[in-house]
């Protein structure tokens, strides 16, 4: 791809007096992971060819505090929410989509309580309602027929119960969905939450993310699709890890729509 | 004789409820040494939700086999209650069959508890053979070893006994009455329907009158011993659950499972911190006495709990659904929700027994952070609410959790190396990750 995306900032937006549609909460992983950063992009394509007015905060924003929270650090954790609650508020944002259900719960959820009141949005409900409103076609493309399973983040589904928009949005694609035995309320975590990205495991027999890539190669997928940029990088660690990266690919469902399209 | 059995019927009745009123008493007392948090919000959503999981057994059914034969022993139980209605009156005023009455729909009554009896005695021994045949992984892990395996086949040996003996009870009286006994025989006819112990008749029907009174009696007496006997094994046994998985379901957390409290005692500082006009030299505010004490932060004992969470403990019947869906658990790691809350019950059980002794807690040298739950469990939490989502009572362990993560966290600094490095960068430069926080629209320039 030659030229860049065009990604507008909050202040830009400031600057010219107006507001966007929608903010686009990049997260951590979505602005530095190498991996998330196509998701991010791809995410972008999408938002820019269905015409939605997005900003995004850019070097404003900061870690929401979910890994601090979810280690124990409520400190750190309300510093940084309180920060961004400031950041947000002095836009006088309104709505946030963003790709990461860590961000998502914890602006969702947990913001509320500390002054910041946002209609907040995951990435595949966001991108639900733009076909839905028909700013956004979606067709089968390269994906018709494929066989594919969703590995559902445990914090949009259990945390959230957000099961479906990321299935229809599969489905929008004509894929052929089929389901691990662990799935939806029952999922199998990846292993990556509550900071247990950012160490090493505890002591065990198996790490969490080969038991939940043997789970998901059992219904022998081409695609395993993930909407957490966490669960990405574990399950593309577990499908290293089994040896099957010539065979199954790991993909962000947007990823998978901006495809599609040939984006 | 028969005034001698009224009475005596009468004092052990009253000894068997008094002692567990007592207990109950103990209960309550123990459950308040929790910290407070309100959980009066909602009551027709919670009404609704106690009327949907643990009235309607909704989350029981998750595991269809042991569901449907919950949902068996749980509808005996609670059906079969009503003869012992009849049993308590008839002890104390010496009738007999005291709602014979009632007639056709007396009949139907009997022969309906019959059917449950013999349900309920399928069901608990299908749950035996689950457990000490088949051997079900959750029912051997680490924890179960000791008192909570005998406990729970105490548990269904007395349902074996119990059931037992009502259907004999039965047997005998149905042919005390078809002999015409005194007492037993009524001039209107046969008093119940016996479907299920007419089939026991055979192996009594040599018996003498009097022989099958004495058996009639020892099964009746037995009968209702026993049942007063395990209404106060429940306050020493898992079994709690029939009663508190109705207070349970009630004040569960209503929010989304992802939700976790905010500290409120941090937002006042972190809003402190915030505030440019604040004085950082000010004399702390004179308050109120006592609270002066600095909060402390998370929980390293069962006090520092809130009155939920000790109540949850009260209520696991450690039937294991949460470990065995906890991904750390199923990996080989040491968590194990359901260990969590055995612990704190029992470390509650301790602190309480202290207090009672020395009129408030003395230091035992003890504590639930570190003598029962250590940190490699709470270290390997993903946070997933697998374990919430498999309780079928609303039992939260993640909090609990995450409550002893923060005293690890904000009261020691003790976290695993690797995580207080992730949070240095956030509080250093907005992200887990050592990058500039200047470098975070970089992406937007890539190609």
């Amino acid at each position: 791809m030659a030229e860049a995306i065009k990604v507008p900032t909050m202040a830009e937006y400031m600057a010219e007096g107006k507001k966007p549609e929608v903010l686009f909460w990049v997260g951590c992983a979505g602005s530095f992971d190498d991996r998330a950063k196509k998701i991010t992009k791809a995410f972008v394509k999408l938002l820019s060819k269905a015409g939605v007015e997005f900003a995004v905060l850019g070097t404003e924003e900061s870690c929401t505090g979910d890994p601090a929270k979810r280690s124990g650090n409520e400190f750190l954790f309300q510093m940084q929410a309180v920060t961004n609650i400031e950041v947000l508020n002095g836009y006088e944002i309104e709505k946030i989509v963003t790709a990461c259900p860590h961000c998502f719960n914890t602006i969702k959820n947990e913001y509320p309580e500390l002054g910041g009141n946002y209609q907040v949005m995951h990435h595949t409900q966001f991108l639900k309602s733009l076909l839905e409103e028909g700013r956004l076609k979606v067709e089968g493309g390269k994906f018709k027929g494929k066989r594919i399973t969703f590995h559902d983040p445990c914090y949009l589904g259990r945390a959230n119960n957000e099961y479906e928009a990321p299935r229809d949005l599969l489905r929008k694609l004509e894929v052929e969905l089929v389901e691990m035995r662990k799935c939806k309320s029952n999922g199998l975590c990846c292993g990556a939450g509550g900071g247990q990205m950012f160490k090493e495991p505890e002591k065990g027999n198996k790490d969490v993310n080969i038991l939940r890539t043997e789970q998901a190669i059992e219904t022998k997928p081409e695609v395993i699709a993930a909407g957490c940029p966490f669960c990405n990088t574990m399950m593309t660690d577990g499908v290293k890890g089994k040896d099957k990266e010539g065979q199954i690919e790991v993909m962000d469902v947007a990823e998978m729509i901006a495809d599609a399209d040939d984006l | 004789m028969q005034l001698v059995s009224q009475i005596l019927f009468v004092i052990i009745l009253v000894f068997g409820v008094g002692f567990f009123t007592k207990n109950i008493q103990k209960l309550i007392k123990y459950i308040k040494l929790g910290k407070s948090v309100d959980r009066k919000d909602q009551p027709n959503e919670r009404f609704a939700n106690m009327a949907r999981v643990a009235l309607g057994q909704s989350k029981m059914v998750k595991r269809p086999i042991a569901g449907f034969l919950h949902i068996l022993v749980y509808v005996g139980f609670i059906i079969i209650n009503i003869e012992v209605l009849e049993i308590v009156i008839d002890g104390i005023f010496g009738t007999h069959r005291i709602f014979s009455f009632l007639g056709g729909t007396y009949d139907v009554l009997i022969a309906s508890f019959e059917v449950l009896a013999l349900l309920v005695l399928v069901g608990v021994i299908v749950f035996w053979i689950r457990r000490n045949v088949i051997k079900l992984k959750r029912f051997w892990s680490k924890e179960m070893k000791g008192w909570p395996k005998n406990d729970a086949n105490y548990i269904l040996y007395f349902e074996m006994i119990l059931m037992t003996l009502f259907l004999l009870m039965n047997a005998a009286d149905y042919q005390l009455q078809m002999l015409g006994a005194d007492h037993y025989a009524s001039e209107a006819g046969i008093m119940g329907s016996f479907p299920i112990s007419q089939f026991i008749v055979p192996l009594i029907d040599g018996l003498s009158v009097s022989t099958l009174i004495i058996v009639e009696r020892a099964a009746w007496w037995l009968h209702i011993v026993g049942i007063l006997f395990f209404l106060n094994y429940l306050y020493y046994s898992k079994h709690l659950h029939i009663l508190l998985a109705f207070p349970n379901t009630y004040f569960a957390k209503l929010k989304p499972k992802g939700e976790i409290d905010n500290l409120e005692a941090v937002t006042n500082e972190v809003k402190l911190m915030m505030d440019p006009n604040a004085d950082p030299f000010a004399a702390p505010e004179a308050s109120e006495g006592e609270d002066d004490v600095p909060a402390k932060f998370g929980a390293s004992d069962v006090q520092d709990l809130n009155w939920v969470q000790l109540l949850n403990s009260y209520t696991c019947t450690e039937c294991g659904r949460c470990t065995s869906e906890c991904p750390a658990n199923q990996t080989g790691k040491k968590l194990s929700p359901r260990k969590i809350m055995m612990d704190t019950r029992d470390r509650l059980e301790e602190v309480g027994k202290n207090i009672e002794k020395n009129k408030e807690f003395k230091d035992d040298g003890k504590q639930l952070l570190g003598d029962y739950i250590t940190n490699e469990e709470l270290w390997a939490c993903t946070t997933c609410n697998a374990c919430t989502e498999a309780c079928p009572i609303g039992i939260d362990p993640l909090s609990i959790i995450l409550d002893m993560r923060r005293y690890l966290v904000m009261e020691q600094s003790a976290a695993p190396n690797e995580l207080n490095i992730a949070m240095g960068n956030i509080e250093n430069n907005g992200a887990p990750w050592p990058y500039n926080q200047m470098d975070r629209l970089n992406w937007a320039n890539e190609n």
